[in-house]
């Protein structure tokens, strides 16, 4: 059974949010993307200052297996990309919920997540496949 | 799990990379039970044979060795490929795919029933391959001192019957090892002994990277029955010689043989950091283009390798369209890795 933290957000693209204290937001995919995407190979990272719309493909995991695009939640800048993964994209087989984070946004405006999934939510969506 | 030809298989028991390079380095064990064993029982089985594979049973001459052969359809297309085993002179066996099992089993037997041959599909045997530079002496310690001896003292492309199993030095990964045929309710225990003896389980993304790796072409992605051995990596099984042998698929490989071949098959190797697939567009220089038809990560390489079905005239590189980028490729002549060495140039 794969692990889904109640303190986090989720989206139906499997990616998971951490909203930290000062706003910026932390994005990276769920155990149970990793779980079906299978050893990670590549990720495809944005560049630091990017503006993204909501909904906007940032980046790319690549497995052995498949590829899999990261969508921007909500329209944000990028303000941090985790560059471990370039090197150690098995961080995100590790670890999802920790080392393996993906990016860092900050949000352009307040209060624009309201399609994002609590993680019971999340566990009916994953449980469904 | 995934659904494979009407089989629920595994993927990979953990992680499918950790399974590539335990193969690689040490040894892993497959269960290959989804293919198809057939035996062909009958005095005149030679001669079926003779007529439905490319290549040349007559090469089989000693019991036990083993020949890798297309069957072919009369357009010279690939119906399936397979190994074949000389048992006894009325006896061999066929080990065919999966995926093809309903015609080949409808193919063989329409040619054997005018010949009075018996096919008997084998459903009561398992199939584990254990691969691996110590996969054979790990394997061996599972036997009795007899037995041991038996299938280490096999040649490579040879097997032995030991009791109810019979064993063969073949695989489908590029390094030395097993494939075991036995009485299905014996498999489970020779697959915990094997684990017990230090053999990794290994599923079937493992078997894909590791075949990848080794240039072997895959049924259904890298040929299929509108495709010819010889635009397909595999002119080496067809035997054209002796000449009166006629098998079928001959006269329209001799026609393609005449004419030359308008494509052929090469490797790919990536020269960025993405990952070849299946289906993906090889544009050639100088006008054409061709086709991805298996690709993958390969975890020895460190690096996205590939087959493709490209124009004759193909050079040193090409593009290749993934994810709506054109990236760059160098063609390289299969395998990329054997017996635990990388055989490319990066």
């Amino acid at each position: 059974m794969s692990k889904i933290p109640a303190d986090l957000k989720y989206t139906r693209s499997h990616e998971w949010l951490k909203t930290m204290p000062d706003g910026i937001i932390e994005i990276g995919i769920s155990d149970h993307a990793q779980e079906a995407l299978g050893d990670l190979v590549f990720v495809e990272l944005p560049e630091v200052g990017r503006s993204l719309a909501a909904g906007e493909a940032c980046a790319v995991v690549e497995s052995v297996k498949a590829a899999s695009d990261i969508y921007a939640p909500v329209a944000a800048t990028v303000v941090a990309i985790n560059v471990q993964l370039a090197e150690a994209p098995e961080l995100i087989n590790q670890d999802p919920y920790g080392r393996g984070w993906i990016l860092r946004l900050k949000p352009t405006a307040q209060g624009a997540d309201s399609g994002l999934l609590s993680a019971h939510d999340y566990q009916v969506l994953a449980a469904e496949g | 799990m995934v659904d494979f030809g009407g089989w629920d298989m595994p993927v990979a028991f953990g992680s499918q990379i950790e399974e590539h390079h335990a193969v690689r380095n040490a040894a892993g064990v497959f269960d290959v039970s989804h293919m198809c064993v057939v035996d062909l029982i009958g005095g005149r089985t030679r001669e079926l044979l003779s007529r439905l594979l490319a290549n040349d049973i007559a090469r089989l001459k000693v019991p036990g060795s083993a020949l890798y052969s297309c069957m072919l359809n009369e357009q010279g297309g690939v119906i399936d490929d397979l190994i074949a085993y000389y048992l006894a002179d009325d006896h061999f066996r066929l080990v065919v795919n999966a995926s093809t099992r309903d015609k080949d089993l409808a193919w063989i037997g329409a040619h054997a029933t005018q010949l009075d041959l018996r096919l008997l599909e084998r459903r009561d045997l398992a199939m584990l391959a254990v691969q691996g530079p110590l996969a054979r002496q790990r394997t061996a310690t599972l036997l009795s001192s007899e037995a041991a001896s038996a299938v280490m003292s096999l040649l490579p492309f040879h097997g032995a019957q030991i009791g109810d199993w019979f064993v063969a030095r073949t695989g489908y990964t590029g390094e030395d090892g097993f494939e075991i045929m036995l009485p299905a309710g014996d498999a489970a225990k020779l697959w915990q002994g094997l684990n017990a003896a230090g053999v990794r389980s290994c599923g079937l993304g493992a078997r894909d990277t590791l075949r990848l790796e080794a240039g072997m072409n895959l049924y259904g992605n890298d040929m299929d029955e509108h495709t010819n051995p010889l635009e397909s990596g595999l002119a080496w099984t067809v035997a054209f010689a002796p000449t009166q042998r006629d098998f079928i698929g001959r006269a329209a490989l001799e026609l393609i043989r005449a004419r030359g071949s308008e494509h052929k098959r090469v490797g790919l190797v990536l020269q960025e950091r993405a990952v070849l697939r299946s289906h993906q567009r090889v544009i050639v220089s100088g006008g054409g283009e061709g086709e991805v038809t298996s690709g993958t990560y390969s975890p020895t390489l460190s690096r996205s390798i590939g087959l493709a079905r490209v124009p004759i005239s193909t050079g040193a590189s090409v593009q290749v369209e993934v994810r709506g980028r054109m990236l760059p490729a160098l063609t390289v002549r299969p395998p990329f890795v054997r017996h635990g060495r990388p055989l490319i140039q990066l």
